[in-house]
């Protein structure tokens, strides 16, 4: 993936960062339904229609903790363009999702140029990415104290006798 | 690989325009229409192009750029294609060739201020395919009369005539038949119109 922690980054690109992430891991009706609801739908085209493909997934493997192949994995990328009321493009959004949905890439990046948009970034952020950031980070806390209730601690188990 | 300059990062998305509406398709039906060109070498084929208007190139060249060129593919433009750079690095994913003789695709849209012939990668004998491709935008295309091609293809002979050609790329081309099975491979687009002229043809002076 990236090198260097996210804080090596200027402050907006760690925040968008932070709204893409929440976004593609947002299930697909849930985008659909937020842009559907959403008011005042800019005008946009497609730069990039949703394309899959493969990614190589990296990560620690060994016990040295080097990088190294995980596994490929499916992805389907988009890029779309917001166009102002003459008709030049505004901003340019994309979107990276796990999977084959190309509905869902364009949706993601939908939102990614909304977001940039500082007329309605307050609004999206607002009503999309916050809700959905603290269901996903409820899920996972939700997970981690279920995995955790089934800890084992071995330091009672003793060798020899 | 230092023939070959980093693509620039297409860092000013906002001029960016799309690429083939279905990409799959599209690039199927274009490679179609190069292949039977450059099997009947000569004939002026459509391209069936659905890419938007206002392109850095021609809607043909775009089009056979998109169905052909990708990141195996170095590509060279020359001055007045440039501005094409960062169109190619975004759809193609194309490194961008520093010097034609690096180049697997050479797209040339001032076909006068064109490079001699023999700075284009040739291939080898072991390996002729390693050659270049030129992508040239003439000003008209018209089999009724012009050149006398002949060849693998061709049927007797057939009549080619592009305008808006230097008369030094018929001499430079004549030049490099000796060389033969190592040469280039010619595509002459106008609009959506193209013809092939690949290293197989001959062409009476």
């Amino acid at each position: 993936m990236h090198s260097g922690s996210p804080s090596d980054h200027p402050s907006e690109i760690v925040e968008r960062q932070r709204w893409l992430a929440v976004l593609a891991k947002a299930p697909v009706a849930r985008l659909e339904a937020a842009w559907d609801t959403a008011d005042d739908k800019p005008a946009y085209r497609l730069l990039r229609r949703g394309e899959t493909g493969l990614v190589m997934v990296r990560g620690r493997i060994g016990g040295s903790g080097g990088p190294f192949n995980f596994g490929e994995m499916t992805m389907t990328r988009a890029a779309i363009q917001l166009l102002d009321a003459s008709g030049n493009v505004a901003y340019t959004g994309f979107g990276h999702v796990a999977g084959r949905s190309a509905r869902r890439a364009e949706l993601v990046a939908l939102f990614d140029a909304m977001l940039q948009d500082p007329a309605r970034h307050d609004a999206i952020a607002d009503r999309v990415i916050e809700p959905l950031a603290a269901e996903q980070d409820a899920a996972k806390a939700a997970q981690t104290a279920k995995v955790m209730a089934s800890k084992v601690d071995f330091f009672t188990m003793v060798r020899g006798e | 690989m230092s023939e070959v300059a980093t693509a620039p990062r297409a860092g000013d998305f906002m001029r960016l325009d799309p690429g083939f509406a279905d990409p799959v398709r599209d690039a199927q039906g274009c490679f179609r229409a190069v292949l039977d060109a450059m099997a009947h070498p000569g004939r002026i084929v459509q391209i069936p192009t659905a890419l938007p208007d206002q392109l850095p190139l021609g809607p043909a060249t775009a089009s056979v750029a998109l169905s052909l060129c990708d990141i195996d593919t170095p590509v060279w433009l020359d001055a007045a294609a440039a501005e094409a750079a960062g169109y190619l690095a975004f759809h193609c994913g194309a490194p961008l060739a520093k010097t034609p003789a690096g180049a697997s695709f050479a797209l040339i849209a001032d076909a006068d201020a064109m490079p001699p012939l023999g700075g284009f990668a040739l291939g080898t004998d072991e390996f002729p395919e390693r050659s270049a491709t030129l992508v040239i935008e003439v000003a008209g295309l018209t089999n009724d009369h012009g050149m006398t091609l002949r060849g693998p293809g061709i049927l007797g002979e057939t009549r080619l005539d592009v305008a808006g050609l230097p008369a030094r790329f018929w001499s430079e081309r004549a030049a490099l038949a000796e060389l033969f099975p190592r040469g280039l491979d010619v595509l002459f687009v106008c609009g959506n119109a193209l013809a092939a002229l690949p290293r197989s043809t001959r062409v009476d002076l």
